[in-house]
C-alpha cells in the first residue's frame, strides 16, 4: 500500500465519520425543534378522539393574521376608528370593559381625561405614563360630542307596509 | 382534590345554566378547556334573547329592548333587558344557596339557605315594573357618559318569592335601622376580588313594602342567569339597580348604604335643577328613589305605513314609579292637540298599565304619534327632554312613532 493510496483510505474515513456526525446532529436539532413546538408530544398520542387544549389554541394562533384587520376606517376586532393611537387605546381600555363602552359614548377632551381618573381612583386603571396624551387626543377627536338639542328627529326609520 | 372536583361540579352546573342546556359528558372535559359554547359567546343564545335586543356592551353585558318588542303584557326573558355592572358569577350553587343578614342595624349576623327561605317564608308573586335609571340616556344633551341606553332598558315580569319584611321581622333588627343595603356574587370587571362591583339599597320604608321581594322566580321558572339567579332583590318602580341580582347579603344599615354605586354621583341627580352641562358637587347630587311617569307605544313598531286606510289603533304601556297612572293620551299633531286612550288598572301595585286607542288620521302624510302619560300627582311627561342631569338619568320625555298614511 503506498502513500497515496493510505491517504485517501484515511480521506475516505474522515468523509464517512463527517457525513456522521452531520446527520446526528442533524437529527438531534430535528428532535429539539419537534419538542418546541409540540411539548406535550400530543401527535404521538393515539386517542385523537378527545379534543385537548392544544387543539384550541392551534385555532386561535391561526386566526392570528386577522387579529387587528382594519377594514372601511375601522378595526374590525373593537369596532375602534382607525386613527393615530388606535392600538394604545385597544391595548389600554379593553382589559376591564367592552369597546362597546367606548365607542357609544361622546366626550370633550376634558371629559374624556376626567373619566380616565376616575378610573384610576375607582377602577383599578393603570398610571398611562406618556402614552395618556396620544390616547385622550385619540377619544377627544374620533369620540367628540355633537349638538343635539333638546329633542332630535326621528331618524333611521324603517318604513313597513303596515298589514292588520 | 374534593374541592377541586366540588368546583369542577359547580362550575359544570355554571356552563349548563348559561348554555341552556345540559352538557352531556361534561364530566370528560379536560382541565382548562374552553366549551365551543362559550369561546365566542353569542349573547343571544347565552341568554336566550330575541336576536332583534340590542347589545350595547358585552364587558359587562349590557342589552336593550326595542319598543316594539315589548308588546307583551307580561316581559318574557326574551325582550327583557340586561344591565350587568361585573361580570356574572361563575360557580352558581343553587342548592347550597345562602343569604347572610348583618350590618350596625343587628344584634347578630343571620344566616338563611334558599331552602329555608322557600319553606319558612310565605311565597307571593307580583308584576312589578324594572326600569334602569339610565333609560334614556342617550337622548342628553350635552351626553352623558355611560351605556347608552335609547328606550328598551324596561321590563314588567312577574316574580316570585317572600317578603323581605317577613325575613326582616323574623331576624328582629333594631329601631336604628334607616336603610338596607344588598350583597352580591358577581365580580368586579379589573378582577380585584377586595371590589363589589355594584352595592346598592333602599330606605327601610321601601324595604318594607309588600312588593319588595327577595325573589326565586321570574314569570313562574328560575330567574334567567342574567338576571339574577338564583335569588335577587326586587324593589318595582325604583331604578332597577335597587333590585340586586345573585343576592347573598343584606346589610341592615343605621345609615345610609354606602355600598358601591351608592355614592358620589352614581344614581343620583342634582338635588335643585342646573343649566345643561354645569358641574355639580357630589354632595349636591341626591339619590333618585321612585323613577318618574313614562310610557312607551309598543304597537305598532315606528315606520308603519297605512295603504288606503286611515286608521291605526296603537297600544303600549305607561307606569309611575311608586304612583299610577291615571291618564294616557296621544297626539298626532305634535302636542297641539291631545286625545284620551283606554287605559287599563294595573295588575297589583307597582305594575306597568296597558293603554290603546284607535286613531283617524284626517288626510295622507307623514304622522308622528305622540304618548303622554299622567300620573296620580298630575306630573306629565315632558315633550323635550326632562332636566339635564350630569349622569343622564330619568329621561322621561314622551315615546314617539312615525307613521305614513298614503
Amino acid at each position: 500500500m503506498d502513500s497515496s493510496e493510505r491517504l485517501k483510505n484515511s480521506l475516505k474515513q474522515i468523509r464517512h465519520l463527517t457525513i456522521v456526525i452531520v446527520v446526528f446532529f442533524m437529527a438531534m436539532a430535528a428532535v429539539l425543534l419537534y419538542i418546541m413546538i409540540d411539548p406535550s408530544l400530543s401527535s404521538f398520542k393515539s386517542n385523537k378522539n378527545e379534543i385537548t387544549v392544544s387543539d384550541y389554541e392551534v385555532v386561535s394562533e391561526m386566526d392570528e393574521t386577522d387579529y387587528d384587520k382594519i377594514e372601511n376606517g375601522i378595526h374590525v376586532r373593537t369596532g375602534f376608528v382607525d386613527s393615530d393611537g388606535l392600538m394604545l387605546v385597544v391595548n389600554n381600555c379593553t382589559n376591564c370593559h367592552s369597546a362597546k363602552l367606548v365607542t357609544q359614548n361622546r366626550m370633550s377632551k376634558e371629559r374624556w381625561l376626567a373619566t380616565i381618573r376616575w378610573m384610576q381612583e375607582t377602577q383599578n386603571l393603570w398610571d398611562l405614563g406618556k402614552n395618556e396624551e396620544i390616547i385622550v387626543n385619540y377619544l377627544a377627536t374620533n369620540y367628540a360630542p355633537s349638538k343635539k338639542g333638546r329633542r332630535q328627529n326621528l331618524t333611521d326609520i324603517e318604513w313597513y307596509e303596515l298589514e292588520e | 382534590m374534593q374541592r377541586r372536583k366540588f368546583l369542577k361540579k359547580g362550575s359544570l352546573l355554571t356552563l349548563a345554566t348559561a348554555l341552556g342546556t345540559e352538557i352531556v359528558f361534561g364530566k370528560n372535559i379536560r382541565e382548562g378547556y374552553q366549551l365551543l359554547g362559550l369561546q365566542d359567546p353569542d349573547p343571544f343564545k347565552l341568554f336566550q334573547k330575541d336576536p332583534q335586543m340590542v347589545v350595547l356592551n358585552d364587558k359587562p353585558w349590557n342589552m336593550e329592548a326595542q319598543a316594539h318588542l315589548l308588546d307583551d303584557k307580561v316581559t318574557p326573558n326574551r325582550f327583557m333587558f340586561i344591565r350587568n355592572n361585573g361580570k356574572i358569577p361563575a360557580n352558581i350553587d343553587a342548592a347550597n344557596w345562602k343569604i347572610t343578614f348583618d350590618g350596625e342595624s343587628l344584634a347578630t349576623k343571620k344566616t338563611y339557605s334558599l331552602k329555608e327561605l322557600k319553606s319558612k317564608f310565605k311565597q307571593y308573586t307580583y308584576q312589578l315594573t324594572l326600569e334602569c335609571g339610565g333609560n334614556g340616556r342617550s337622548e342628553f344633551n350635552p351626553p352623558a357618559k355611560g351605556n347608552q341606553w335609547t328606550v328598551g332598558a324596561v321590563s314588567c315580569a312577574t316574580w316570585t318569592g317572600v317578603r323581605l319584611k317577613d325575613v326582616l321581622e323574623d331576624i328582629g333588627h333594631k329601631k336604628d335601622a334607616v336603610y338596607i343595603g344588598y350583597h352580591a356574587a358577581d365580580t368586579h370587571l379589573s378582577g380585584d376580588p377586595s371590589k363589589e362591583p355594584i352595592s346598592r339599597g333602599v330606605p327601610m320604608a321601601k324595604a318594607l313594602q309588600d312588593e319588595t321581594l327577595l325573589a326565586f322566580k321570574m314569570n313562574g321558572e328560575d330567574i334567567p342567569l342574567a338576571h339574577g339567579y338564583p335569588l335577587r332583590l326586587i324593589a318595582g318602580g325604583w331604578p332597577a339597580s335597587a333590585s340586586g341580582k345573585w343576592l347573598n347579603g343584606i346589610s341592615i344599615r343605621n345609615k345610609i348604604h354606602d355600598g358601591t354605586k351608592m355614592t358620589g354621583s352614581a344614581y343620583r341627580v342634582p338635588c335643585e335643577a342646573v343649566a345643561p352641562g354645569e358641574k355639580v358637587k357630589d354632595e349636591d347630587m341626591c339619590i333618585i328613589e321612585s323613577m318618574p311617569v313614562k310610557s312607551l307605544i309598543t304597537y305598532p313598531k315606528s315606520g308603519a305605513v297605512l295603504k288606503n286606510k286611515n286608521s291605526l289603533t296603537i297600544r303600549g304601556h305607561a307606569w309611575a314609579g311608586e304612583l299610577q297612572v291615571k291618564t294616557m293620551e296621544y297626539s298626532i299633531d305634535f302636542g297641539s292637540s291631545w286625545q284620551t286612550c283606554r287605559l287599563e288598572a294595573p295588575k297589583n301595585r307597582l305594575a306597568w298599565q296597558h293603554f290603546s286607542a284607535t286613531i283617524s288620521f284626517p288626510k295622507k302624510g307623514y304622522y308622528e304619534v305622540w304618548a303622554r302619560a299622567t300620573d296620580s300627582n298630575n306630573l306629565k311627561q315632558p315633550m323635550i327632554l326632562p332636566g339635564w342631569n350630569p349622569k343622564g338619568y330619568l329621561n322621561n320625555a314622551c315615546h314617539r312613532i312615525a307613521v305614513k298614511v298614503s
